[in-house]
């Protein structure tokens, strides 16, 4: 751990925000466990990633500059998400010209934006968690964290270290589940065809736990499982990682 | 054969419901991906030769025009002639006028996406000419009329039992009561079938993998060996290929090979890699007396220069179409045109038009596993978005999902004002779910509740919670 703690803006997410804010209280607790000090800045709104990915380049722009301003001056600023995580590092970069003064503020923003898990193990070293949370679990690698910023071992490290949690993989546990924002609702046959998949894996392990690190592709999954009268329990990473067993599931009755 | 690009939500509620399609892509697309990550696993420098051809293609498509005319003095050195073909009607037109200047009757054919392009076989038969496919996959989709499903493996979205019922209609010249239960059996038909029109052709067409501008060499890669026979028994070879299949030299060509067929079919190199330069020499055993390219732009010159050159590089290996879990669940004909999958999403509203297919760079979920593993590294998630950006500045996409983006990013603009909203937008539908956590119906969400329930907001929101825990 750094000798100092270190200044962390957290980047609440705005479907974490609205949907689930026991997400961001467990990564609350899971950086301030770290050694960091978390402030949540009042002006974050959204990351602007549905307008970036609809074409919508302009409102992405006006929404990026509201982020850069409100996370300025943050030691590392954190996301509860691999998707807003990865728009924030590997996209704001490509919204502004390269050599301007907006450029120049997106890339420094980048180097500084983390998402959680690989926060907590690439930055801060943590190696175990102190929590329990009795689960035979399976771990869903949502395509952004997996294939823009490129975790895959960080969760699963972090997930064995939590008292009472088996992990068991599913096959094409890399396979998107038919979320992709606002793909799901503007094609949703193909979206239901794609979660049916993802659905037949996540039973065929027996586990009783589905956890991934993103709040939209968990929706997505917890969606059709409810439908479906399944029992199986749908939980954020970091809800996992924080030992929230009180807060009800994904889609769950109080 | 009118492309169906428009029509693509209704293509893919036909494919969701095709059992034989369904079961075809089931049985055929774990395989692909298995092979490919065992060929890239026995190969260490496999992505260093992903960056090299990437580089190679990159300067290409930057002095296109020099490679070009290079190579075309070099097929005229060695005897053949050169067609430049703008569009589609020009190519067309020039090879009919070949085949009608040597009066064709029969003219086979090797595997070539761009006959498909231009739909060759089509005016071919207008004009009282018989094309024969001699790809085993171009040959099934031909009986059948239909465009290829796939790349490299046309008649992918086919089970066997449909094979069999088209070999009994198509081949009527042959025992009805003959045993077609096995795969080899019906193989060995198609060969016997096929045999017979390499001798009876008058003219061979091929497609080209790659035209090498130092020696003007077209190389064609296959699995068959119907290339070899399609391109040396007839008297006339007609090669035809599009602009950016140029590489400088054979060394080049070499490199690209390398990755061609382990990110496609997961072989280290296809069974058959055929070079041809010119027609037969004086003292060649065998080979056409005469050799033709022609060379088609049809859109991708006006592609060059632009955010979409890097489309330009492909290989049409159709690794990204077997990684897609939008091609696995929909196939390739629901796609509408030639080029299916992620690729096609990009090349086809280059080549139609985006306001005539303004549906395929939108049916992505940008999961990114096509750029993973495409062998040139082509961005296709960024050039899905780039044609995102140009449906929007040209306002083509619905007016209500247009309106909704904006409205979002009115409010999201304003924090004080989001907030509220959010707040209000939390408490509204938490209600709704009735302590159930999750509703099944939500105003104006219904692409989200056909499927699915919506889980529930937990109450207040998390800046709201986090105000409250603060003061």
């Amino acid at each position: 751990m750094p000798e100092t703690s270190p200044r962390v803006g957290l980047f609440v997410t705005c479907l974490v925000d609205m949907m689930r804010p026991s997400v961001g209280f467990a990564a609350v607790k899971l950086l301030e466990d770290a050694g960091c000090t978390v402030e949540v800045p009042e002006a974050q709104t959204c990351c602007g990633q549905p307008a970036y990915n609809s074409g919508d380049k302009a409102d992405a722009i006006a929404l990026a500059r509201n982020v850069i301003a409100a996370f300025r001056g943050f030691d590392h600023v954190v996301a509860p998400s691999g998707s807003c995580g990865g728009m924030i590092i590997k996209h704001y970069p490509e919204l502004f010209e390269e050599g301007s003064v907006d450029h120049q503020a997106a890339v420094e923003l980048s180097e500084r934006t983390h998402e959680l898990v690989s926060f907590l193990t690439r930055v801060m070293k943590v190696e175990k968690v102190d929590a329990a949370f009795p689960a035979k679990a399976t771990y869903h690698d949502s395509c952004s964290g997996l294939r823009e910023l490129g975790i895959r071992a960080e969760p699963r490290t972090l997930l064995a270290s939590v008292a009472g949690v088996s992990l068991r993989e599913m096959t094409d546990a890399d396979v998107c589940c038919g979320f992709g924002g606002t793909f799901c609702v503007k094609y949703p046959d193909i979206s239901d065809k794609m979660l049916e998949k993802k659905l037949k894996h996540i039973h065929a392990t027996g586990a009783d736990t589905l956890i991934a690190g993103d709040l939209g592709c968990l929706m997505n999954m917890a969606g059709k499982l409810k439908r479906e009268g399944s029992p199986v329990q749908v939980r954020h990473i970091a809800e996992v990682l924080a030992g929230d067993r009180a807060t009800p599931a994904i889609g769950e009755a109080e | 054969m009118e492309g169906s690009t428009v029509t693509f939500k209704e293509n893919v509620t036909r494919a969701l419901a095709d059992k034989p399609l369904q079961f075809a892509m089931t049985e055929t697309g774990p395989r692909f991906i298995y092979k490919r990550t065992k060929a890239r696993e026995a190969l260490p420098e496999f992505d260093q030769l992903r960056d090299q051809s990437r580089d190679i293609k990159n300067h290409v498509l930057d002095y296109l025009d020099i490679y070009l005319e290079r190579y075309e003095a070099k097929v005229q050195a060695a005897g053949g002639h050169v067609h430049w073909a703008a569009d589609a009607d020009e190519a067309r037109a020039q090879i009919l006028g070949i085949c009608q200047r040597v009066n064709a009757k029969i003219v086979t054919k090797g595997k070539s996406m761009i006959s498909e392009e231009i739909e060759l076989n089509h005016h071919l038969e207008a004009n009282g000419i018989t094309p024969v496919e001699t790809d085993l996959g171009e040959y099934l989709i031909q009986l059948r009329n239909e465009r290829p499903s796939h790349i490299i493996a046309p008649a992918v979205h086919l089970t066997r039992d449909q094979v069999e019922a088209d070999f009994r209609k198509a081949h009527t010249h042959l025992d009805p009561n003959r045993d077609l239960t096995e795969i080899p059996a019906l193989v060995e038909e198609a060969r016997t079938v096929l045999r017979q029109k390499y001798f009876a052709a008058d003219v061979g067409v091929t497609g080209a993998n790659f035209l090498v501008a130092e020696t003007g060499t077209s190389i064609i890669v296959t699995n068959e060996g119907n290339g070899d026979l399609t391109q040396i028994l007839p008297k006339v070879h007609i090669v035809i290929a599009s602009i950016e299949k140029i590489v400088p030299t054979l060394e080049d060509a070499a490199t690209i090979l390398r990755v061609l067929a382990r990110s496609a079919t997961g072989q280290d190199f296809s069974n058959y890699t055929t070079l041809s330069t010119g027609p037969k020499r004086e003292g060649d055993p065998d080979g056409p007396e005469e050799y033709h390219v022609v060379i088609l732009d049809n859109g991708r010159s006006n592609v060059l220069g632009t955010e979409f050159q890097d489309m330009l590089r492909c290989i049409r290996c159709g690794a990204c179409l077997n990684h897609c879990p939008v091609y696995q669940a929909v196939g390739g004909h629901a796609y509408g045109w030639v080029y299916p999958g992620p690729i096609g999403s990009v090349v086809t509203p280059a080549l139609v038009g985006i306001e005539n297919a303004r549906h395929l760079p939108n049916a992505s979920t940008f999961c990114g596993r096509c750029e993973e593993v495409c062998p040139m590294r082509i961005p296709l998630p960024k050039m899905l978005r780039h044609w995102r950006e140009k449906e929007f500045e040209r306002h083509l996409q619905p007016a209500a999902i247009r309106w909704g983006l904006k409205a979002w990013a009115f409010f999201a603009r304003r924090p004080k004002l989001y907030h509220f909203a959010t707040g209000l937008a939390a408490r509204v539908l938490t209600n709704q779910g009735h302590g159930k956590g999750r509703l099944s119906r939500v105003p104006l969400a219904s692409g989200w509740t056909q499927n699915r329930d919506f889980p529930a907001p937990q109450g207040k929101t998390f800046q709201q919670q986090w105000k409250e825990r603060r003061k």
